[in-house]
């Protein structure tokens, strides 16, 4: 080995490689998951929306058909249905994790990830045919 | 098909690159060539100073994860074919610092792989005369999942919040703190509470999955983080409501 080789001097001049602004947009799977991150600001302007209903049928008839005005206006339904969008994205992308997440026992068998996958549909099914049911009714 | 295949490989030789570059190697496609088969071949035959770790040649060590066409892959088990007819990229592992070519540093992780205690720890240690601790086959699926780890890190270069906030814990040291804690043997799980559950601990997860996509040996490491979210949340909420003898 050669004398003149200084490898301590080498040692500390590690390449750091910076992480790119747009590292999301280099896999597809990083830009579901952002894009799953985002939808949680669609499905808090649902809750907003939703508490804004609320207080429009508790302050009587005349606030409650200015709510549904308001509702029908273009720029809201376009909204509603750009956060529609975003919420079952969410609720779609949050159930198919939903199994690596919750681990359930039965007589000392792992409960297979699909059942539980299954029931979480179909407990949105039964609560959305519920709330159909309630407004349609 | 072709019988040879161009291996673009990053070179990081710190005595005089101030940034990685790229060296195409031409090599012969083998139809039982792994990528690291092509860089043994580099080596010895066209390249003597590419460095790059490896060692058992069969997905065990955990030593020759990199890069491999943009996604964390062990080269011992990625093969030429698959990339035919290439060209084939090989780079470093992403979010670590590179020590030289496809070389990186694994002090991050070392370190906090030992936070976590990633042993088995006795209340009663029983003397070596009184025998084994016993455990059962469903004692054993409880954990051997994540007892199939072997440190490569692939996970670590998936994981976005691990390349964005260096200081998460990361998924590998949290599925090893898991392969502890669901032991039936060990006795230790209070111990590792107070890192798994801190800011940089499970709750800097957020969920992106793609280390248990990257994970070659089907640990799921995401999966171990999200179960461990609920332990950590039981544990709080015990730590409120039970007086401290019953926790």
């Amino acid at each position: 080995m050669s004398e003149n080789v200084d490898y301590s001097g080498f040692y500390a001049r590690w390449y750091r490689p910076r992480v790119s602004r747009f590292w999301w947009l280099r896999r597809r799977s990083y830009l579901l998951f952002v894009l799953r991150e985002l939808s949680s600001v669609f499905v808090a302007w649902f809750v907003v929306f939703l508490l804004l209903l609320v207080r429009a049928v508790s302050q009587g008839e005349r606030e409650y058909q200015r709510f549904l005005d308001l509702s029908a206006t273009p720029w809201m339904l376009a909204l509603n249905v750009v956060a529609l969008f975003f919420v079952v994205f969410h609720t779609i992308t949050w159930f198919n994790l939903a199994p690596q997440a919750i681990v359930v026992r039965l007589r000392g068998r792992r409960v297979p990830g699909r059942w539980i996958l299954i029931l979480h549909y179909l407990a949105w099914a039964v609560l959305s045919a519920i709330t159909a049911w309630v407004i349609l009714g | 098909m072709a019988d040879r295949i161009i291996l673009q490989v990053t070179r990081y030789r710190p005595e005089r690159d101030k940034t990685p570059t790229t060296q195409d190697y031409e090599i012969p496609l083998r139809k039982d060539w792994s990528v690291l088969d092509g860089l043994n071949h580099i080596k010895d035959h066209v390249d003597g100073t590419l460095s790059y770790r490896w060692s058992c040649r069969m997905g065990i060590c955990g030593s020759c994860g990199m890069t491999v066409d943009g996604e964390p892959k062990l080269a011992c088990a990625t093969f030429l074919t698959d990339y035919a007819p290439g060209p084939l990229r090989v780079e470093p592992l992403s979010n670590f610092p590179v020590v030289r070519d496809l070389v990186v540093e694994i002090g991050d992780f070392m370190d906090k792989l030992s936070t976590v205690k990633p042993w088995i720890i006795r209340e009663d240690e029983q003397p070596p005369a009184d025998g084994e601790y016993l455990q059962t086959p469903t004692e054993l699926e409880e954990y051997k999942q994540y007892s199939m780890c072997i440190n490569c890190m692939l996970c670590y270069s998936a994981c976005p919040v691990y390349g964005l906030d260096p200081d998460f814990l990361g998924p590998a040291a949290i599925a090893l703190a898991q392969r502890y804690n669901l032991d039936s043997r060990d006795q230790g799980g209070h111990e590792r509470l107070d890192v798994l559950s801190a800011a940089e601990g499970v709750w800097a997860c957020t969920y992106v999955g793609e280390c248990t996509r990257a994970c070659p040996k089907d640990v799921d490491p995401a999966g171990a983080i999200q179960r461990y979210k609920v332990t950590a949340v039981n544990e709080t909420l015990k730590s409120f409501l039970l007086p401290r003898g019953k926790r």
